[in-house]
């Protein structure tokens, strides 16, 4: 990543022209041309910096339900519990953590009531208590610079 | 900076079938074209300038919150994340997450129910960092500046990521136009 990596990183953070030719407006506030904005993107993208580039729903305002949810599993029964987790298509993120909740994860469904139902599924298939954290109220911390 | 979104509250818009086949074919990404509506437009059987109206629309209500980039902190170098937990009392939670949300190295805020008794922390923030030094030396800086020495916290630092993809609201996908990665 250079320079203009970071600037494009920084200024496309928060919106996208929805023009006819939206990289060639984007690439000209970055002093840059439409097939190099693209081209960089492309590789953004390639090397994993960039999960994605598009828009970011609102779940709850599609009718779907977030939450986030934590699991106490013993250490050596982690990587079994993992890959059981994993498999459920309704889990987005899922990290390893320091304490004795150890393992968290975000689900998303389609509906509120299927979050409780994924949760019963998966207590199910690991044997293990799920905690349910939903959210209660978000803060919204603005945009982020990169670098 | 720091306004609350109560979005556990907020009405769910009214969207039509047009909308939510228009949401599925970007979910994943818009595509990395001269003329990326006029590519969805196509795919969708939609004139380009309904594609990008509907776009607009589905901005205003906030049912897409942003549109850009979606970065991955790892990485961009940012090699610690911390989950950091607050047991905030319920009449001070609201004024603090509003307070924490507007330092640089805080990246998410939420206030979040309780599991009680296993679990008696009620705000959440997530804090990168370079290292876990860096990380450490940001949640120090937010204990002075939030006079927080008496609340109670844990620092739940990440080991390992296994999943991170987009959350989907449709198991699914149909009609996905192809963009710079493969998924």
């Amino acid at each position: 990543m250079d320079a203009v990596d970071k600037r494009i990183l920084n200024v496309l953070q928060g919106e996208f022209p929805l023009s006819e030719r939206p990289y060639a407006d984007a690439a000209a506030r970055l002093g840059l041309n439409e097939a190099e904005l693209i081209q960089r993107l492309q590789r953004l993208l390639a090397t994993g910096v960039l999960s994605r580039f598009g828009p970011m729903y609102h779940a709850e305002r599609l009718g779907g339900a977030l939450t986030l949810a934590a699991m106490k599993v013993p250490p050596d029964d982690f990587d079994r519990v993992a890959a059981i987790v994993n498999a459920f298509p309704e889990v987005a993120h899922n990290y390893a953590r320091d304490h004795s909740f150890n393992m968290w994860f975000v689900l998303a469904t389609e509906t509120r009531e299927r979050i409780a139902d994924v949760i019963a599924e998966i207590e199910r298939a690991t044997g293990y208590r799920v905690h349910d954290f939903p959210k209660l109220e978000e803060f919204y911390v603005g945009l982020r610079l990169i670098a | 900076m720091g306004l609350i979104s109560a979005v556990a509250t907020a009405p769910t818009p009214a969207l039509d079938e047009r909308d939510r086949a228009l949401l599925e074919t970007i979910r994943n990404g818009l595509p990395l074209v001269a003329k990326p509506y006029a590519a969805i437009a196509a795919a969708l059987g939609m004139s380009e300038r309904e594609v990008t109206e509907r776009l607009q629309a589905l901005l205003g209500n906030g049912v897409i919150k942003r549109f850009g980039i979606v970065v991955r902190h790892h990485e961009l170098g940012y090699g610690a994340n911390a989950m950091v937990v607050w047991d905030v009392p319920d009449a001070r939670v609201a004024r603090l997450g509003r307070r924490m949300a507007m330092f640089d190295f805080v990246t998410l805020c939420y206030r979040r129910a309780r599991s009680l008794p296993a679990w008696r922390y009620n705000l959440y923030c997530m804090i990168h960092g370079r290292d876990r030094a860096a990380a450490e030396a940001n949640i120090a800086k937010l204990i002075e500046a939030c006079d927080l020495r008496t609340v109670p916290h844990a620092v739940l630092f990440s080991r390992r990521r296994f999943k991170q993809c987009g959350a989907s609201y449709r198991d699914q996908p149909t009609g996905n136009i192809k963009h710079g990665r493969g998924r």
